[in-house]
């Protein structure tokens, strides 16, 4: 036990030192830190806090928020079952075409929300290609709706998914995938029991962006779900329109969703992320 | 803790603002002659001029703009169109603008609370609601009675923003709970509804419905009258070109300046 | 259960064109090194790479046959293949990688179970059926790995380089086993290595492959001990001198003569085993029919012996004892006289 004790404090050492951080990048990284972090200091400085209690019991402001956490759930759920599909096919298929598949599935990343929400509404409109079809056959119109909401939130937020996803597919090793073959699993087995496990930390961290994303929307929610409180008002829309009457109060709105949002991610990090956050040798 | 932060935040607007209007107060006393000045020495002003306005002023002071600076080829007018209280905000912040026209009296409130303004406001036009409809008129809408109408699709102001508080008014008088899909944060949002067809109808402002163009059409309502919502203007203290600001503000309130808003569906100020 | 395949692929620099045949039980190692196309040949035969000609037939059946088009997709063939890595799937504890094979046939939990506990017995690994793969060594993981491929009793066992990864002394234990579970194996194996003593202790047979092509096969005996290219017999140990036989000797193709024990007429290689040089600071007197002068150009210490690389008239290697390499006072450049009895050199027909 004793003469144990040095050696390991000689790893403890060593250790701690194979750790520290090189100036050229922790001088960046604060810096960074700091630039990220100071606008929200200042939502928090500034912030009427005696008011957030009564904020958060207001019914409107319940109403926005569970609207939000539920169809920000809703599109990243759809995001996954499209999305993962997507990232599989830019990552494994040789077939031609792939890059122009790429850039046209990361359009959203670079439309101004709003344009997509316009570009929803050609699509799913009650004048849309497909929404008139909808609609003269089914009876079904979809802007204004809660579905909308989803609907425009998955269309912004499905990229950071997809692009998430097809890195890790990239990076887990393709040759467990040939060992599952030869061991008699067919593409769609090997998919599910060896590839899905393998990227699973992958389609987490893309969950999570997809998730903060869509919890985030405005644009493309706002013009072609519309603002109805109850059914397609998330908290980004009360929030900006608190801030056209009353600053103080957007600030409010604003942190709750903050929170709300981080506890939701810490929780997660810590029941799913975390245990297969393990890496993979 | 608590306490003390929410002190210091509730002081710390007032004290700027009060800093900001004892800079301002010098330098802007004796606009008055620069009033006169402006119009009599056509072509003396010069560098930049820039002006925070609402978004619905965007086609009429585009005009108006182009006017002054036509006279006076040394200026470069330039714009800032956002909703009234975006650009409220800026100004407070310190936004170096030389000219506020603002939508509503309460987002002018917000500049002059802070004492920013030089001189007062002046109300220079009105703007009423108006339905919007699509070419055509789909939803058969005749009144501000359809707005009560369930099965129809539309839309209307958010009641946070000035046309939305102006629909409220307008509901209660003519007796009616509308029932409308979707609260747009702007006017412009609930237009483009109406431009694509999505509503069947929308309460926005005449004067947008006539800057829309053909695929929109307008129907008046005797409610409207209850719910005018008078724009008011005013050269800022803080002016970086207190003279151009002043002559664009005069241009407005001019005889030309009202025929150009007339024209393009703005109501001439009350008396 | 026997496999028979040709296989043609044109991969850039890489032009393979090898026809293999292993009998039922049999092992057939593919020696040869880095680059020969060795692994390209196992991917095919696994299914796992589309040849551009050729076939692949295990017992009859066309597993691959590109003339007419037929091509079994990996998942279809019955077979097991052990990698250089063990490549454990990182998610799955031991007993479920074992299993894994099972589970896709659709065995039930129970049963794939115990098979793959009763594999894992086998291989050694008992009572490791609940660790992750990175809980195991390496050679621990290349066991499991082999048990996975054996447990679902595959006609074709194909191992690419499956000792290569493990250090020294775990090859040696692995490979020993590795030797048993072959012996107890039915249906043939395929053992893709660039280690000949691999090929000596696993297979009954061996090709060579260099470049694409086949240039020699053989019991691993024969091959070790007749080379028929330099880098079989830089493998094997032994310098190989080509020439043509006139009776007892054998004048070479780069200049000399060789006095040989057998006759000898027509192309003929002769091998010569570096523990039969010997190495003289000046011409020894005496019988020996073969002296040669030469200069020493390089010295590898093994063991108890100094591997003596020598150049000259006839290019050799001579194993000498270590005391002898010092006495002699030997440096890179020291002219040397090199001797081979006559007894000592093998001949055969190119």
């Amino acid at each position: 036990m004793t003469a144990r004790a040095p050696g390991r404090l000689e790893t403890a050492v060593r250790r701690r030192r194979g750790r520290s951080v090189p100036a050229p990048l922790l001088i960046p990284a604060v810096v960074g830190v700091v630039f990220l972090v100071l606008p929200l200091a200042g939502l928090v400085v500034r912030a009427p806090w005696s008011a957030i209690g009564p904020a958060l019991a207001a019914p409107e402001v319940g109403q926005a928020l569970r609207l939000s956490l539920l169809s920000a759930t809703l599109a990243t759920l759809v995001s996954i079952v499209l999305g993962v599909p997507i990232a599989w096919v830019l990552a494994r298929s040789t077939a031609r075409g792939r890059s122009v598949l790429r850039a046209l599935v990361t359009v959203p990343l670079v439309l101004p929300p709003v344009v997509g929400g316009v570009a929803l509404f050609l699509v799913l409109g009650r004048q849309g290609i497909v929404g008139s079809w909808l609609d003269g056959s089914f009876g079904i119109t979809i802007p204004f709706t809660t579905a909308a909401v989803v609907i425009a939130e998955t269309f912004v937020a499905m990229p950071f998914l997809v692009i998430s996803v097809e890195g890790a597919l990239r990076a887990a090793d393709a040759r467990f995938e040939d060992v599952a073959a030869t061991l008699g699993a067919d593409r769609w087995t090997t998919f599910r029991w060896v590839t899905l496990p393998l990227v699973a930390p992958g389609i987490g961290a893309g969950a999570v962006l997809c998730w903060a994303r869509a919890l985030g929307e405005f644009g493309a929610t706002i013009t072609f779900a519309g603002n109805f409180p109850g059914t397609t008002q998330t908290m980004p829309l009360a929030v900006y329109l608190a801030l056209q009457r009353d600053p103080e109060a957007a600030i409010v709105l604003s942190l709750v969703l903050l929170g709300v949002s981080l506890v939701t991610l810490l929780l997660l990090r810590d029941r799913w992320l975390g245990r297969s956050g393990a890496p993979i040798a | 803790m608590t306490g003390t932060t929410r002190l210091r935040t509730a002081a710390l607007p007032a004290v700027l603002a009060a800093a900001v209007a004892l800079a301002a107060c010098t330098p802007t006393t004796d606009d008055s002659s620069a009033t006169s000045a402006s119009s009599a020495d056509r072509g003396r002003l010069a560098g930049t001029l820039t002006v925070f306005a609402a978004a619905s002023l965007t086609d009429v002071f585009g005009d108006l703009g182009d006017r002054l600076s036509a006279d006076n080829p040394d200026l470069d007018v330039r714009f800032n169109f956002a909703g009234s209280s975006a650009l409220a905000t800026q100004i407070v912040q310190g936004a170096p603008a030389d000219v506020f026209a603002s939508a509503n009296q309460p987002q002018m409130d917000v500049v002059t609370d802070a004492g920013l303004q030089s001189g007062n406001p002046e109300v220079f036009t009105g703007n009423v609601l108006e339905i919007a409809v699509p070419a055509g008129n789909p939803g058969s809408v005749t009144g501000i009675a359809d707005f009560a109408d369930p099965d129809l699709t539309l839309a209307v102001c958010a009641p946070d923003v000035p046309c939305g508080a102006a629909a409220a008014t307008v509901f209660a008088a003519a007796g009616i709970t509308a029932a409308p899909d979707t609260e747009e944060e702007d006017v412009r949002a609930a237009l483009t509804k109406v431009q694509l067809g999505e509503v069947d109808a929308a309460l926005v402002y005449a004067s947008d419905v006539r800057s829309a163009g053909s695929d929109i059409e307008g129907i008046e309502f005797p409610e409207a009258e209850k719910a005018v919502n008078e724009y008011p203007i005013c050269a800022l203290a803080a002016a970086p070109n207190a003279a151009a600001a002043q002559a664009f503000v005069d241009l407005v309130l001019s005889d030309d300046g009202q025929q150009a808003l007339a024209a393009a569906g703005f109501r001439p100020p009350p008396a | 259960m026997s496999l028979s395949a040709r296989v043609v692929v044109q991969r850039g620099a890489l032009g393979l064109d090898v026809e293999v045949d292993v009998a039922d039980g049999e092992v057939l190692a593919v020696l040869g090194p880095n680059g020969a196309g060795k692994s390209t040949l196992l991917r095919v035969l696994a299914g796992l790479l589309e040849a551009d000609d050729g076939h692949v037939t295990v017992d009859g059946r066309a597993w691959d046959d590109v003339p007419a088009g037929t091509r079994l997709p990996p998942h279809q063939r019955s077979q097991g293949v052990v990698f250089q890595d063990a490549l454990l799937f990182p998610h799955l504890t031991v007993g479920e990688n074992v299993a894994f094979g099972l589970r896709a046939q659709g065995f039930g939990r129970k049963s794939r179970l115990e098979s793959a506990a009763r594999w894992l017995t086998r291989v050694g690994l008992d009572g490791l059926a609940d660790r992750r793969p990175r809980e195991l060594s390496g050679g621990q993981a290349q066991r499991a790995a082999l048990a996975r491929a054996l447990v679902g009793d595959p006609d074709v066992l194909l191992l690419d380089e499956p000792l290569s990864a493990l250090d020294a002394r775990t090859r040696l234990t692995v490979r020993a086993e590795l030797r048993r579970h072959l012996g107890e194996f039915r249906g043939s194996t395929v053992l893709v290595t660039h280690d000949p003593v691999d090929a000596m202790a696993l297979a009954d047979r061996v090709v060579v492959v260099e470049a694409g092509r086949v240039v020699q096969a053989g019991p691993p005996a024969e091959v070790n001990s007749r080379p028929r290219t330099d880098y079989v017999a830089r493998l094997a140990g032994l310098s190989l001198l080509s020439g043509t036989g006139e009776g007892r000797s054998v004048r070479l193709d780069g200049g000399g003569v060789v006095a040989v024990a057998e006759e000898a007429t027509g192309p003929v290689f002769a091998a010569v085993r570096p523990e039969s040089v010997a190495l003289y600071l000046s011409r020894p007197d005496g019988s020996p029919r073969n002296v040669w002068p030469a200069r020493l150009v390089g010295a590898t210490p093994h063991g108890a012996t100094v591997r003596c690389e020598l150049a000259g008239e006839v290019p050799l290697v001579a194993d000498v004892t270590a005391t002898a390499f010092a006495e002699l006072g030997l440096l890179p450049g020291s002219a040397v006289w090199a001797t081979v009895k006559a007894s000592e050199v093998a001949v055969y027909a190119r």
